[in-house]
């Protein structure tokens, strides 16, 4: 196991930032934590990266415990924080040298493990990181994370604010550095990116909703869900609301996600009661849930059961 | 080791990498340094003088004369009466009026004892002070002459019997003020530069998020802030030899004491400094905070450091106070050791304060240093 977490809780003044999270990850599981800002993630990276400390419940990272062990970690592992935060000022290649330095080793002792990635930043090694493109700048703190070959890595939001391309050549990589047997916790808002995970955990306010692969998480989802256009997106929406067979209605990409409350739902009926309201250009077709569908569906009874 | 290495080349670089620092470093203060010694002066020098002469004899015209022909005193106006007079000091044109009273030969003459009325503006107290002095000196000079004259005129001879003064003024000869100054102001840049600068440098690494990134690294906490703070004792020290070479060029100041005496207590006082700006910014999440916080205390050690104004004049409690002023005993032994020619066992009260006081700092600085939030 190389990381678990049992009954963790941290709040700031009133407002609880984690709420009873437990989970555990294998050893060179590549493991998501997905959820919107501000549900708790950033809070559960600095409690594992023993930046912060719970106020109750225990962790472990690499087999050592987050608040006796903690300089054990500090050895062991990698931590990517959300906001780019070298030194500016350096070039790559002096920013690369001096966590290497405070780590105790050198670029070229672990060069093979940074190799795929470095190979791509080199040729602007005399360059300052800050003058870097936003997929470079994450190449480089990849890199500066992993020059110590830590056993665990923690990317918090390693791909917000990164152009598509860059943000698949990043998974890519992640696949990668996998391979070579590094536990990666990664978090990230963006709900596509789940999918490339082994397993994930939903979360959303300080809490976990669903640990599963993405697989079974969009497996278990209860229900049908269909894809309905019209020309006015806006009004589709609202008169979707008092539809009075509807379950959930949201916007996902061109289409409305909508499911029905009950199981013998018949298109033709919801077509004419949206005839009736004059839309037009209408489509109504099943489609297959994704995982950020299964995360509306868990939030909503989630805050439903919360207000009961 | 090589950590401690690595980190104070990594400072250096980023140090001479930004642009506005290096003139921030050695520019300014030099400017400081030029500017503030030649204006900073306590001299009381063309007073503006008028006078009301209601009697307008020989005597009356020589005493007025003294004044003019006095360095300190740049003789305005004559007024005819004390109301223009009084008028005039109200807007600011005269800062002294000198009114002789009439009869003023006659009775001297006669009685061998007349009044002048001396008028001081004393917004200045301390201005007000000396010029009181000044032209005192001035009608005592007048009445050594006058009696001289007066026993000449006389029938009664009577032997003079006077005391006088004859000032030495050591370790100053020529009361230059710049001597005073100079190496009071050297102690200010001294202290500026490497407060401001390392009560900023590790707040600028908690805002720019490097701080984070380095805590969940094995580094010591101790080599983290050797490496840190090293730097800027070289700095402060490079800015010291600066200081002193200007003095010694442009102001002809006296270094009579051993230099290497001066360097040894700067870098136990640049430890002090670089303990208070580390405690600051373990205490302040941005650079703004810690700037302030700096010149809160900046502001307090300055003016309460005898720099100015003599400690020996400030209330009990205020003297109780600069025994905490590090910039104090910096003062103190920089121009006990520059003018004087102090040595080791002179200073040694000082140097053992100040080294109490930067094992005080650092440790306090070191122990709220949290690598955990």
């Amino acid at each position: 196991m190389s990381i678990t977490l049992r009954n963790i809780s941290k709040s700031y003044g009133p407002a609880k930032a984690l709420n009873d999270i437990s989970f555990n990850v294998e050893q060179g599981e590549l493991f998501g934590l997905i959820g919107p800002d501000g549900a708790g993630k950033t809070t559960l990276f600095r409690i594992l990266t023993t930046l912060l400390i719970q106020e109750e419940g225990e962790a472990t990272v690499a087999g050592y415990d987050v608040i006796t062990d903690y300089k054990a970690i500090r050895n062991h592992v990698g931590y990517m924080p959300g906001k780019f935060s070298l030194y500016q000022d350096l070039t790559v290649e002096e920013n690369l040298n001096f966590f290497a330095t405070i780590f105790d080793t050198t670029i070229d002792e672990n060069y093979d493990l940074i190799k795929d990635i470095y190979v791509q930043i080199e040729p602007f090694k005399n360059r300052k990181a800050g003058k870097l493109s936003g997929g470079m700048k994450q190449k480089l703190a990849l890199s500066c994370a992993l020059i110590h070959k830590p056993k665990v890595l923690f990317l918090d939001e390693p791909t917000t604010g990164v152009d598509p391309v860059s943000r698949k050549e990043f998974w890519e990589m992640l696949k990668r550095l996998q391979q070579k047997n590094i536990t990666i916790l990664v978090s990230t808002p963006y709900m596509d990116e789940a999918e490339l995970c082994d397993r994930i955990a939903l979360i959303t306010d300080g809490q976990i909703l669903e640990i599963n692969t993405p697989h079974s998480i969009i497996d278990a989802f209860p229900k049908k869900i269909y894809n309905v256009r019209a020309s006015e997106t806006y009004r589709l929406i609202q008169d979707l609301e008092s539809y009075p067979n509807t379950h959930s209605a949201y916007p996902f990409g061109e289409y409305v996600h909508f499911t029905s409350r009950h199981s013998n739902f018949s298109p033709e009926d919801l077509m004419t009661f949206l005839k009736g309201k004059q839309h037009t250009g209408i489509e109504i077709f099943e489609t297959i849930p994704t995982i950020e569908d299964t995360f509306m569906e868990l939030s909503n009874t989630n805050t439903l059961a919360t207000n009961a | 080791m090589n950590i401690i290495k690595y980190i104070i080349q990594k400072e250096f670089r980023q140090i001479f990498r930004n642009k506005a620092m290096l003139p921030i470093i050695f520019v300014m203060p030099i400017i400081q340094l030029i500017i503030l010694s030649n204006a900073a002066t306590f001299e009381v020098k063309n007073i503006k003088f008028a006078y009301i002469d209601n009697d307008k004899t020989s005597f009356s015209r020589e005493l007025v004369e003294k004044f003019d022909a006095s360095n300190y005193f740049a003789v305005l106006t004559d007024f005819p009466s004390s109301k223009i007079a009084t008028s005039a000091m109200l807007n600011g044109k005269v800062d002294v009026v000198l009114e002789i009273p009439p009869n003023f030969e006659r009775n001297l003459l006669k009685e061998k004892k007349t009044d002048v009325s001396l008028t001081i503006n004393a917004i200045d107290g301390a201005a007000a002070g000396v010029e009181n002095v000044y032209a005192n000196q001035i009608v005592k000079q007048f009445n050594k002459k006058a009696q001289v004259r007066l026993m000449q005129a006389g029938n009664e001879m009577k032997k003079l019997q006077t005391i006088e003064t004859i000032p030495l003024f050591w370790y100053n000869e020529t009361l230059n003020y710049k001597t005073f100054m100079v190496p009071g102001i050297l102690v200010m840049l001294v202290t500026m530069i490497t407060l401001f600068l390392s009560g900023m440098n590790i707040v600028r690494e908690k805002e720019i998020g490097t701080l984070e990134q380095i805590n969940v690294t094995p580094i010591k906490k101790h080599h983290f802030i050797i490496g840190k703070l090293f730097p800027f004792l070289v700095l402060g020290l490079v800015l010291l030899t600066v200081g002193l070479i200007i003095a010694k060029l442009l102001f002809n100041i006296p270094i009579v004491g051993s230099i290497g005496l001066l360097y040894l207590y700067t870098v136990v006082y640049i430890l002090v400094v670089l303990g208070i700006g580390l405690f600051i910014s373990n205490f302040t999440d941005t650079q703004q905070q810690a700037m302030f916080i700096a010149w809160f205390f900046m502001v307090i050690f300055i003016l309460m450091s005898g720099l100015f104004t003599p400690i020996e004049s400030m209330p009990k409690w205020a003297q109780v106070l600069t025994e905490f002023n590090p910039i104090k005993y910096f003062v103190q032994v920089m121009r006990m050791v520059m003018l004087k020619g102090a040595g080791f066992t002179d200073i040694y009260p000082q140097l053992i304060k100040t080294f109490a006081y930067a094992v005080l700092m650092n440790g306090l600085a070191v122990f709220s240093y949290k690598k955990v939030s």
